[in-house]
């Protein structure tokens, strides 16, 4: 295996892993700062008990999350060297901008949220807890940003030839908002809460199938469905918004996304489908005639360009993008259709007493976080064979200096660690189920009924 | 050498000063990690690591934004340098990894091999990453070879040689005594008393290696002194290094940690200031031939980048050294354990 094939797979396998993390930590961070809200509200010490089991879980996420994530700050220099040279003065400053803005925010004040319990006043706690949370959502904008420049860029020139040829911002704040910066945004970041809502929704689901921690479980469940409610209502419109950008600005990738070959107009919308890029048509698959055009123009007749109006070496891989994108979008009603039924079966009263709906919640934390990988996939390979869409060549980003040897060593090395550390992960985490939340089950309620 | 007072200037010193910040900050806690096996009781050692417990992560931070301003205002450094020096980084980044689980993951589960394991994790990382830092420095003072198209042409074997492991042991030796005095500050009893006596052992270790260090810099690479030669002023910043490594002992026999402390701070400060002096304006010097060095100017990004860069550091700095300051402040005082700490 060459360099280039070698660093894609490293880069792709580190900021996967990686992105097991951040959004368990955004999504439950936030839920944290309402658990904590109520905290101070009502003065009842179970829900003060309540936050700080879910903070040990944060921390662990959150650990591994940092742990993981200075990798990818370093690979970008290491792997990508002349990818670097090329955005340096564009990319560069994003990302300085979120160790500034979010990183010191967000370390600061986990401190006091992990360990502050008896050093500062309430008050000045639920204020550390609302900070995490704020910080751990700038690194995400920042982080977005920078990659939505590389997906569509705005706002600089290009400078010099050849091998000294690099981008140079002429407007910062078009390069920060540029054409899909803010919905990949919050597409992301609604992709983050569905991720921690949903992991506490599962590990509360197990208690009350255990019979365990009974009005714990079911607080955590509440507070957490109305979080999946509006995430995943509002996946619909941001994943929407993505995708008409999408046409708008890497028309390459929508074609990819949904296997249109030629351009046309009343372009169908697949539901699901094989692609045989060879022979250009999809196999197996069912489609809404016209639904396509209609959904990014609100008219059948939008065009949608076709893979076959760019250049051969221009287009991205199809099978792999179709397929991330419509599991994605699969995956996306599925959360809404649990979350909904959810919010019904609530309203009805009769919500924990459905054991499969139970089941359902306690194996639904694994939907967004293969939704969110997936998606990811589609953002990714969909922009191929650029590393910067239209300027730069996935091909010429690498590192002159580094060779495939060295690469595979890293690799090796990462896969090793990373599965390591995976396997830590869970055993961590399933002990601290076990050991579950302390000094709930004692105090009385009218919610549920404690336990001895 | 010209000397101008432009934005490529500032910032060569703003990014001196995220790296001054971060040997301060995760220098005593790399400090306490790699006198973590010399503390034998599980007990002191949850102490030891709750010493640094709420602030390791963002003391990291320092590191983290150092890289992203260096990425931002110097990208052919930040290229040639983390591509020239992979395996190097891939190893600090590996080492990075296993201390950030060590200290989360020790505290959880009671059993002593996991535990020992853990220990031993964090106490080799942390000296690894000390020694590798200090490797790093030493790689820019002797230069390193580079081609016209500002790569690295070396090996993974250049950047070792007698000199850089000098400079990497010199640097362990500084943060143990940093963190030695850090964890007096933070412990009392017979804990105490014990790092009390290692930091006079840490100083001793520290001051002959340092005095190497500088013999063999003088020797083999005058061109470190030759701005001091022109600008004699400088040689203030010599001695200030020397007054404040020498003010160490002293605060510590009369018992005043927190000033013994800042003493350690003040002499990584100048030190580093040395340095910096040193190779200015140079980033990475080229071994093989000056004119291929990467310098504040060649290597830079555009003017209204920099530009834009300072805006945005100088609307950040206040914010963060407020909450650095608050933290500390709130965590001020001995360890002391609870159902929360590691």
């Amino acid at each position: 295996m060459d360099v280039e094939i070698l660093s894609r797979i490293q880069f792709a396998f580190t900021i996967a892993f990686h992105y097991i993390y951040p959004p368990l930590s955004i999504g439950i961070a936030i839920i944290l700062v309402i658990m904590e809200g109520m905290y101070l509200k009502t003065k009842d010490k179970f829900f003060e008990n309540m936050t700080k089991f879910w903070v040990k879980v944060f921390a662990l996420t959150f650990a591994i999350g940092v742990a993981t994530g200075i990798v990818m700050e370093f690979e970008f220099g290491t792997n990508w060297a002349t990818y670097s040279r090329f955005v340096g003065d564009v990319f560069g400053s994003a990302l300085a901008a979120e160790g500034i803005f979010a990183f010191f925010l967000e370390s600061g004040f986990l401190a006091v949220l992990v360990f502050g319990w008896d050093k500062v006043g309430p008050k000045m706690h639920f204020f550390s807890t609302i900070m995490v949370s704020l910080g751990s959502m700038f690194s995400a904008v920042w982080i977005v940003v920078a990659n939505s420049w590389q997906q569509t860029p705005a706002g600089f020139h290009v400078v010099g030839e050849g091998i000294n040829a690099r981008a140079e911002i002429t407007d910062f704040w078009a390069m920060v908002f540029n054409p899909s910066s803010v919905d990949r945004l919050l597409h992301v970041l609604s992709g983050c809460w569905l991720a921690g809502a949903f992991l506490i929704i599962s590990v509360s689901a197990y208690y009350l199938l255990r019979d365990r921690h009974i009005r714990f479980a079911k607080a955590s469940i509440k507070i957490a469905l109305v979080v999946v409610m509006i995430a995943s209502l509002f996946q619909l419109f941001t994943g929407h918004r993505s995708a008409v950008g999408v046409h708008e600005n890497q028309p390459a990738k929508l074609a990819a996304m949904e296997a249109v070959f030629d351009d046309q107009t009343n372009a169908p919308l697949y539901l699901f489908g094989w692609v045989d890029e060879n022979n250009q048509k999809v196999n197996f698959g069912i489609a809404v005639p016209g639904m396509l055009s209609y959904l990014i123009g609100f008219d059948t007749n939008t065009k949608v360009t076709g893979l076959n109006s760019f250049k051969e070496e221009d287009r991205p891989p199809v099978n792999i993008v179709f397929q991330a994108y419509h599991l994605m979008v699969a995956i996306g009603f599925a959360l809404i259709g649990i979350s909904l039924l959810g919010i019904f079966f609530w309203w009805r009263g009769t919500l924990f007493k459905q054991r499969w709906m139970l089941w359902i919640f306690v194996f639904s934390v694994l939907l967004p976080q293969i939704a969110n990988q997936i998606g990811w996939i589609t953002a990714e390979v969909g922009r191929q064979p650029w590393i910067v869409y239209g300027l730069l060549r996935t091909s010429e980003g690498l590192s002159k200096a580094v060779e495939a040897g060295q690469v595979m060593f890293s690799l090796i090395l990462f896969m090793l660690i990373y599965l390591g550390l995976f396997i830590l992960f869970i055993y961590l985490l399933n002990e601290k189920i076990k050991h579950g939340p302390e000094n709930v089950d004692s105090i009385p309620s009218e919610i549920g009924h404690p336990k001895a | 050498m010209e000397f101008t007072f432009d934005l490529n200037t500032i910032w060569f010193f703003l990014i001196g000063i995220l790296l001054v910040g971060y040997a301060i900050l995760d220098g005593f806690d790399l400090g306490v990690g790699a006198l973590h096996l010399f503390v034998k009781d599980d007990l002191d050692r949850r102490i030891m690591l709750n010493s640094i417990g709420p602030v390791w992560d963002g003391n990291e931070v320092w590191l983290v934004t150092g890289g992203g301003a260096l990425f931002a205002a110097f990208p052919h450094v930040y290229a040639t340098v983390f591509s020239g020096f992979y395996t190097a980084l891939m190893m600090l980044l590996f080492m990075l990894i296993f201390r950030a689980v060590a200290i989360e993951f020790r505290s959880k589960r009671p059993m002593k091999w996991w535990r020992q394991m853990w220990d031993v994790a964090f106490s080799v990382a942390s000296i690894f990453i000390a020694f590798l830092a200090g490797v790093a420095i030493a790689n820019l003072i002797t230069g390193v070879p580079l081609g016209p198209d500002k790569e690295y042409i070396g090996t993974f074997w250049t950047m070792v040689n007698p000199y850089t492991v000098l400079v990497g042991i010199t640097t362990v030796a500084l943060f143990m005594m940093h963190g030695a005095i850090y964890g007096v500050m933070k412990t009392e009893g017979e804990l105490q008393k014990k790092l009390r006596s290692w930091v006079n052992n840490t100083i001793k270790f520290f001051i002959i290696s340092y005095l190497i260090t500088t013999l063999a810099t003088l020797i083999y690479y005058p061109h470190m002194i030759q701005h001091f030669k022109e600008f004699p002023a400088l040689f203030v910043l010599a001695v200030l290094n020397m007054l404040a490594i020498a003010n160490i002992p002293r605060e510590i026999s009369k018992g005043r940690d927190f000033l013994a402390f800042l003493s350690s701070c003040a002499s990584i400060a100048a030190l580093l200031s040395l340095f910096a002096f040193g190779i200015f304006p140079n980033f990475v010097l080229a071994s093989n031939n000056p004119e291929y060095s990467l310098n504040i100017y060649n290597a830079a990004s555009s003017q209204k980048t920099l530009n834009i860069m300072l805006i945005i550091a100088m609307s950040g700095i206040p914010f963060v050294l407020a909450y650095t300051i608050s933290i500390y402040w709130i965590f001020r005082g001995k360890v002391k354990l609870n159902n929360m700490s590691y």
